[in-house]
């Protein structure tokens, strides 16, 4: 029996607008187990967003329930789920969402101020080398005014690893990149994946999800297509095969 | 989360907005550089008042006729007849807790020494008048109780008198000048006491045997003063009371009568300009105050334009695994930041305001270290206090609604 990480049974999420309810999610039904690469696709206002909301813990479904590891969000208290997001949860948002006149660097090293267990020095190493692994280290002093909308998304992406967490949501995380830099950013959730950690991965890309172990498809609210992928692609040998263009540079 | 990491962020968000933190800050400075300067000047004024009132003697009791009301008409202190040397005599005898007594009268007059003229006053007192205002001499030597029962027309000058009427330098002791046309010997001169409580110079004086100023100059037997030491400072309330009672008898008063003299120790009137220089304190300080209250409220209002201003940069540290406390801590110790910063700046501001007042001004100011702590803590919790609610607000958004906030 393979363990489940994700637990979600008929979720629904309504945002009451004045008079109207707009219906975002309309019983949503799905378990991820430990390990899996997941993708989520469908089209713009499907409700992907609001989905991956929910399972980082950001969200709270209007009814349904959620287990993450077994514990059900619910009954958790906002300090507890806040140490899981956390801990537990790395996030990378659709809007990048990086603070303002702060560098790379320290915007990496933003979820790890909220971790006691870590020194600042090490805080440092950490972060230093999660935008190594985005290709990312000469850009560490840089504000993100001063970075192209890939690079603010890599550096999102960076942060969202930085704390080692068991499970990474991504919200079109490749959704502002080349394919080259796609690839390679690819090549990092999938080497990530290898070492065990979940993903769940927002991607409007038929392509990107090919990287990915099984693909839900949202429409309007509702899970329409559940596809289990058996051979996944290497996005490394893709990398590989990609012919050397120097505009494909960074 | 640990403090230096809170302080880092705290640091990082006022370097983002310094001109905003500044300005924050400038009612702080203000309010607190203004308590510390206002105290500096009242606690200084008082030590000075203190300083001089206790130079004239601290063990002095003094005793002025009173100026009752005769039929209405309030007479003034050189006419009311109510003390006499009887009296002076009485308080010798009787009195336990003075060791010096002495009448004095006074009159104003020109002093002449040949061709140079001052107007100044002419003290009678007795030998014992310079012990009890603890008064030495510089030159010279002190006229003698024989002086006294003899009227000699010998004298004591103060330095004011000497500057004016001896402008060659010459030693006055054994000169004689002219007081209301009576020829006195100068037999010494008095040290230089300077100005008094009051502003008055206590150098424009010239010093007799009070028989010879009473018989000679005034034609009268009455006294304007009497003046008493009482043996010890701890016991000058008790020569007081000694005093009033000596007196009563010796006037036959009746028990309903009032009092037709008022006795005055030095520590009373310490008292009464400590109380109003405290009252002044009191005022300055309360405006002082209202405008560090005005600085709170300014912080407090920028601390709420910072949260609303920041809700996103909140919901993604929340969404980063922030706590509600975290937040909470984050505006609060960027208020106290705020506060603190700008106390510090007051606190150096005020001291030097109450220096520059003291050099260019010379006011007394005296900065205590009371009103440096007092302020410096009122301005902490000006911080906390006013920071508080702007930060509670903050820590209670929920993430994903202060993320999507636009
Ligand atoms: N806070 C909200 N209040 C009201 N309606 C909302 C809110 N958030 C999302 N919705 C609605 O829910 C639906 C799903 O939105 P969602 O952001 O999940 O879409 P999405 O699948 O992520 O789209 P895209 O691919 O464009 O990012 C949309 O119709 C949207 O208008
Ligand atoms: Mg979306």
């Amino acid at each position: 029996m393979e363990k489940k990480t994700l637990e979600i049974k008929d979720l629904k999420r309504d945002f009451l607008m004045g008079e109207e309810t707009v219906s975002a999610l309309k019983g949503i039904t799905f378990t991820v187990l430990a390990g899996e690469f997941m993708t989520i696709m469908g089209s713009s206002g499907s409700g992907k967003t609001t989905l991956l909301n929910i399972i980082g813990c950001l969200d709270k479904p209007s009814s349904g329930t959620y287990l993450l590891d077994g514990v059900d969000i619910e009954k958790l208290s906002r300090n507890e789920l806040a140490r899981l997001r956390n801990q537990k949860i790395g996030f990378v948002f659709q809007s990048y969402n990086l603070l303002p006149r702060t560098s790379a660097l320290e915007n990496v090293e933003l979820p790890m101020m909220y971790n006691g267990a870590i020194s600042s020095k090490q805080r440092k190493e950490k972060a230093t080398h999660a935008l190594e692994q985005v290709k990312l280290a000469d850009r560490m002093g840089h504000m993100p005014n001063q970075l192209s909308g890939g690079q603010q998304q890599r550096v999102a992406i960076a942060r969202a690893l930085v704390n080692d967490p068991v499970m990474i949501l991504a919200d079109e995380a490749t959704g502002n990149l080349d394919s080259r830099t796609s690839y390679e950013i690819m090549t990092v959730f999938q080497e990530l994946n290898d070492k065990g950690k979940t993903i769940v991965f927002v991607t409007h890309e038929p392509d990107i999800a090919t990287f990915s172990t099984r693909t839900i498809t949202l429409r309007d609210g509702r899970i329409i297509k559940d596809f289990k992928n058996d051979n996944k692609r290497s996005a490394t040998e893709v990398l590989k095969a990609l012919p050397v263009n120097e505009d494909d540079k960074i | 989360m640990n403090v230096s990491n809170l302080l880092r962020i705290a640091f990082r968000a006022l370097q983002h907005n310094m001109m905003r933190a500044f300005l924050t800050m400038l009612g702080i400075i203000i309010g607190v550089g203004a308590v510390i300067a206002m105290v500096a000047i009242g606690e200084g004024s008082k030590a000075s008042i203190q300083a001089q009132i206790s130079a004239m003697g601290s063990n002095m009791v003094t005793v002025r006729p009173n100026s009752n009301v005769a039929g209405g008409v309030r007479l003034d202190a050189t006419s009311v007849q109510s003390l006499s040397l009887d009296d002076v005599q009485a308080l010798l005898k009787q009195g336990q807790y003075m060791s010096a007594v002495s009448p004095g009268v006074s009159s104003k007059g020109q002093v002449i020494n040949g061709s140079l003229n001052w107007s100044t006053t002419l003290q009678g007192v007795s030998p014992a008048f310079l012990d009890i205002r603890d008064w030495p001499l510089k030159s010279g030597v002190v006229f003698t109780d024989k002086d006294v029962s003899s009227a000699a027309k010998v004298c004591l000058i103060g330095q004011t008198v000497v500057d004016n009427i001896f402008i060659n330098g010459e030693d006055p002791v054994g000169q004689v000048i002219r007081f209301s046309h009576i020829p006195f010997k100068i037999i010494g001169v008095l040290g230089k006491k300077g100005e008094n409580a009051f502003g008055q110079d206590q150098d424009d004086v010239i010093i007799a045997p009070y028989t010879t100023v009473m018989k000679r100059i005034m034609a009268t037997v009455y006294l304007q003063n009497i003046y008493a030491s009482a043996r010890n400072e701890t016991v000058t309330d008790s020569a007081s009371g000694e005093i009033s009672t000596i007196l009563r008898a010796s006037h036959r008063l009746k028990p309903t009568d009032a009092d037709d003299f008022t006795v005055r120790t030095q520590a009373e009137l310490i008292n009464t300009f400590s109380s109003t220089s405290k009252l002044l304190t009191i005022l300055l300080t309360a405006i002082a105050a209202i405008s560090l209250v005005v600085g709170g409220i300014g912080i407090m209002n920028i601390m709420y334009v910072s949260v609303t201003e920041r809700t996103k940069e909140i919901g993604l540290r929340m969404a980063l695994g922030a706590r509600g406390i975290d937040i909470l801590y984050q505006f609060l110790i960027e208020a106290i930041l705020i506060s603190i910063t700008g106390g510090v700046i007051g606190v150096i501001l005020g001291v030097a305001a109450s220096s520059l007042i003291r050099i260019f001004l010379s006011w007394p100011t005296l900065v205590s270290q009371s009103s440096v702590v007092l302020s410096f803590m009122v301005c902490a919790l000006t911080g906390v206090f006013f920071g508080y609610y702007p930060a509670l607000k903050a820590s209670r958004l929920d993430p994903i609604d202060a993320l999507r906030y636009e």
